[in-house]
């Protein structure tokens, strides 16, 4: 939490010199409060008191920074507990793990299928955020051929689970130019885990059974020199994941509790007896960081990409499309025009089914202010004016001479009034859902 | 380093609803469903009570729907053609709550009669011991007409009737009053008009004991987010004492899920979709355990296996062990 201006001024020399152009070192302090002034302004001010208020302004929960060959992946500095109050900022990641106890040709395989995963929602390409190594053979050697071989096949971040240093040295070497997180140091192997990460100039993990012990660790490898980590509070299931994540949330936001600000790591596959899909959605919707899944399945992939999607968009702004005039399958004069609202879910439910029947369509979007149907209709943002209005703008009757228009079947009680704005045109009220365009085209459009 | 962890102080809990009435109580059900009563954000133990569990509610209806996923009706294979038949399996889920959905029309096209509904309501009541719920198809007029027999029929029973909502909730309320039920009180994702209307509720004289909110939702990708922060919200100004957010919310991700295309449509759709039965099944728990989290008191659902799939998780998030 960021200091009061009080707070600030008792950091300052308190000599009301006006060099920095105020006319107190209080009226000073109370814009640096308000980040309306910058602290170099002060000439005076000692270095501890820099230090000071560095740390005071820092996010509460750091942010942690990994890069693969070319992907790069950021999570942290979040500042709310419910994304109601601002937004959540950076997406938690997803990551998939893989054993180095398999071949290099199927890890190759393995890792060049999950990295060509992409998936659409609503124009935006949902994809996984890289991969874990696990050192499972413990053997050095052959941990740094399977990272090697890992490597080979994706350009996206790194997380090597490997808890001894020549392990972690194994794989560190076995990459170059890329920022891997590593995993994990713990109360037995921290000093050497922590110099390892140092050398290297890493993101190191740090893991423990409690939080006490994980705030003992995270203070004694901050000393030795390591800043940017990651935490594993070793989970259980989802009582204890809720419970450990949301108490490492609370204390990281309203105590400005320092040895635990930092983005967590889960593995919603390690515990018996849970549904790792279950768990790892809990995890996106309750304070996860880095989550860690164990199946490379598309089926829970894409529900679980969705799901965080959701969480992080920003709830003051729906996300939406430009009002225009769509063409789909390259139309012509002949084909059916359809109209919809620019709320991108709606857009794309409606855009992807007509293309999906490889027939040329026109499909006009209305600018209904990012609203789906019937709550934009709710709201007046998409009633017979609205329509009448963007047809005109967007010159809709030069491209489609044939002068008939499909609305959706939800507001088929606008057909009335949109005859009266569009007298002209024929009116067509189309099926509700969007999945049934395609057989309501093929029976209601025969040209 | 002995970590204090974080407690809010709430000043406030969600009322206590009941459903259902045994013998004693003026009613024929072998069990009563609870819910609500908690004193802190779901699952948290360690700062507030939690004296019962959300429940599961399963969606059956008054005849086999045409309009369901294929994976659904073949889940449910001949039960669905019964609502009897249908109601038991639901019990045998693991159900807390019978919830028949009415439907507009009968299977030959013909709009459907008190008489009907009578006769389903009666073989619900008969065919299970557990609690039910009973709400209409969702038009106004046509939910007046059939809401009012359904609660003549389960006089005493205190059945959740439904779906009041802002233009449409004097009828069912009213015959919630005659008949000794509750009611479901349902607006569009709002936290004023989800007060409002149950302010209107209970200024018609039912108490507040007998109002389940229900503040709408969205699938998974198709506006979870919105009901899922306007839960959050609602729970949030609960606990902190404003009377008219306290009902406990019953939200229905069955009917959301199975509507959109990722459950309903298993070719021509993107090979990134991945299995069509499992991702089915994976958006209707996920919708449903998202909603769990964010403070619902029931959720109905559709599949059976997600009725077993979801209990498991609500009696870990429930055992107050750690
Ligand atoms: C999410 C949501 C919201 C979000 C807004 C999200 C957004 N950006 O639009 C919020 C919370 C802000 C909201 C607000 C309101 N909402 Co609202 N909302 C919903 C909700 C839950 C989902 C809507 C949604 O996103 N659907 C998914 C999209 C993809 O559906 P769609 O646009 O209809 O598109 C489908 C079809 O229509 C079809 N289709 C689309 N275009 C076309 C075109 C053609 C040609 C064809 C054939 C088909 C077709 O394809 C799509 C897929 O099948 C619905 C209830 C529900 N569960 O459906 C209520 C709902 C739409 N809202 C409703 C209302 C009343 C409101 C408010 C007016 C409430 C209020 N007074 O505050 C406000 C209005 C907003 C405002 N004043 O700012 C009502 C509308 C009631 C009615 N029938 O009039 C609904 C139905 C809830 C209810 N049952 O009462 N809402
Ligand atoms: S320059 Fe520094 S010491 Fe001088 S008035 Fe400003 S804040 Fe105070």
């Amino acid at each position: 939490m960021a200091l009061t201006g009080l707070e600030i001024y008792k950091l300052l020399p308190q000599t009301n010199c006006k060099d920095c152009n105020y006319p107190t070192c209080l009226a000073f302090a109370m814009k640096l409060a308000a980040k309306q002034a910058d602290l170099a302004d002060c000439p005076h001010v000692s270095e501890e008191a820099k230090t000071k208020l560095a740390e005071a302004s820092a996010p509460p929960i750091r942010l942690l920074e990994l890069k693969g060959s070319e992907g790069e992946f950021q999570v942290g500095n979040e500042t709310v507990l419910f994304r109601h109050e601002k937004t959540f900022f950076n997406r938690c990641g997803v990551f998939l793990r893989l054993q180095d106890s398999l071949s290099a040709d199927e890890l190759k395989e393995k890792v060049a299928e999950a990295d060509a995963y992409h998936v659409d929602y609503v124009g935006i390409d949902l994809y996984l955020d890289g991969f874990a190594i696990e050192a499972a053979s413990g053997d050095p050697k052959t941990f740094g051929a399977a990272v090697a071989a890992v490597a080979e096949k994706t350009k996206r971040p790194l997380i090597l689970l490997a808890a001894t240093p020549d392990l972690a040295k194994a794989g560190i070497e076995a990459l170059d130019e890329t920022r891997p997180l590593l995993y994990a140091a713990d109360a037995d192997n921290w000093e050497a885990m922590a110099q390892v990460a140092k050398e290297a100039g890493l993101p190191l993990t740090v893991r423990a059974e409690t939080l006490d012990e994980l705030a003992d660790l995270t203070g004694k490898i901050k000393e030795a020199g390591v800043e940017d980590l990651a935490l594993d509070p070793s989970l259980s299931g989802y009582l204890d994941s809720l419970h450990k994540l949301t108490s490492l949330r609370r204390l990281a936001l309203k105590e400005n509790f320092r040895p635990l600000g930092y983005p967590v790591i889960t593995f919603p596959g390690s515990t018996e007896s849970v549904d790792a899909a279950i768990l790892a959605a809990e995890q996106i919707a309750k304070y996860g960081g880095l989550i860690v899944l164990d199946e490379f399945d598309p089926s829970t992939l894409y529900a679980l990409l969705v799901l965080r999607e959701n969480i992080y968009t920003n709830p003051q702004k729906p996300i939406q499309v430009q009002p225009g005039l769509y063409e789909i399958n390259d139309p012509d004069e002949n084909s059916p025009l359809m109209v919809t609202t620019n709320f991108s879910i709606t857009y794309f439910s409606v855009a992807n089914e007509v293309e999906g029947t490889g027939r040329p369509a026109w499909l006009l979007v209305a600018d209904a202010e990012g609203m789906s149907v019937l709550t934009a209709w709710a709201a007046g943002k998409f009633d017979a004016e609205r329509i009448a209005k963007d047809v005109k703008t967007f010159n809709v009757a030069d491209k489609v001479p044939h002068h008939k228009i499909i609305i959706p079947g939800h507001v088929a009680v606008i057909s009335g009034e949109l005859e009266e704005e569009l007298p002209d045109w024929e009116i067509m009220v189309g099926p509700r859902e969007a999945v049934d365009i395609a057989s309501y085209l093929k029976s209601m459009w025969t040209t | 380093m002995a970590v204090e962890i974080p407690k809010e102080k709430w000043t406030a809990q969600v009322r206590k609803v009941t459903i259902g009435a045994t013998s004693e109580e003026g009613g024929t059900r072998a069990k009563t469903l609870t819910v609500g009563g908690e004193s802190a954000l779901p699952f948290l133990h360690y700062e507030g009570s939690f004296p019962n569990k959300p429940a599961l509610a399963v969606e059956i209806r008054d005849r086999k729907p045409d309009d369901w996923s294929p994976l659904l009706l073949d889940a449910l294979g001949e039960t669905a053609e019964d609502p009897a038949k249908w109601a038991q399996a639901a019990e045998a889920m693991g159900a807390d709550l019978i919830y028949l959905v009415l439907s507009a029309a009968t299977a030959d096209g013909n709009p459907n009669t008190p008489e009907n509904v009578r006769a389903v309501v009666r073989k619900v009541l008969d065919a299970t011991g557990l609690p039910i719920a009973v709400v209409g198809p969702g038009q106004a007029e046509i939910d007046n007409e059939l809401i009012v027999p359904a609660a003549e029929e389960a006089d005493g029973e205190r059945v959740l009737l439904g779906v009041c909502e802002e233009k449409n909730y004097r009828t069912i309320v009213a015959a919630a009053l005659a008949h000794n039920h509750l009611v479901q009180s349902k607006t569009p994702m709002d936290v004023n008009l989800s007060k409002q209307l149950v302010i209107l509720i209970n200024d018609m004289g039912l108490p507040l004991e007998r109002i389940m909110m229900d503040p709408t939702t969205g699938a998974l990708g198709y506006g979870i987010e919105y009901g899922y922060s306007v839960m959050e919200r609602l729970r949030l100004a609960a606990l902190t004492g404003d009377k008219m957010t306290q009902q406990p919310m019953i939200v229905d991700p069955g009917a959301e899920a199975w509507k959109v295309k990722e459950s309903k449509v298993g070719e021509g759709v993107p090979e990134a979709w991945g299995d069509w039965n499992r991702r089915a099944l994976n958006w209707e728990t996920l919708t449903a355990t998202t909603l769990i989290h964010s403070g619902a008191n029931i959720v109905i659902l559709r599949h059976p296996e997600n009725v077993a799939r979801v209990r498991k998780v609500i009696d870990d998030l429930s055992s107050a062990t750690t």
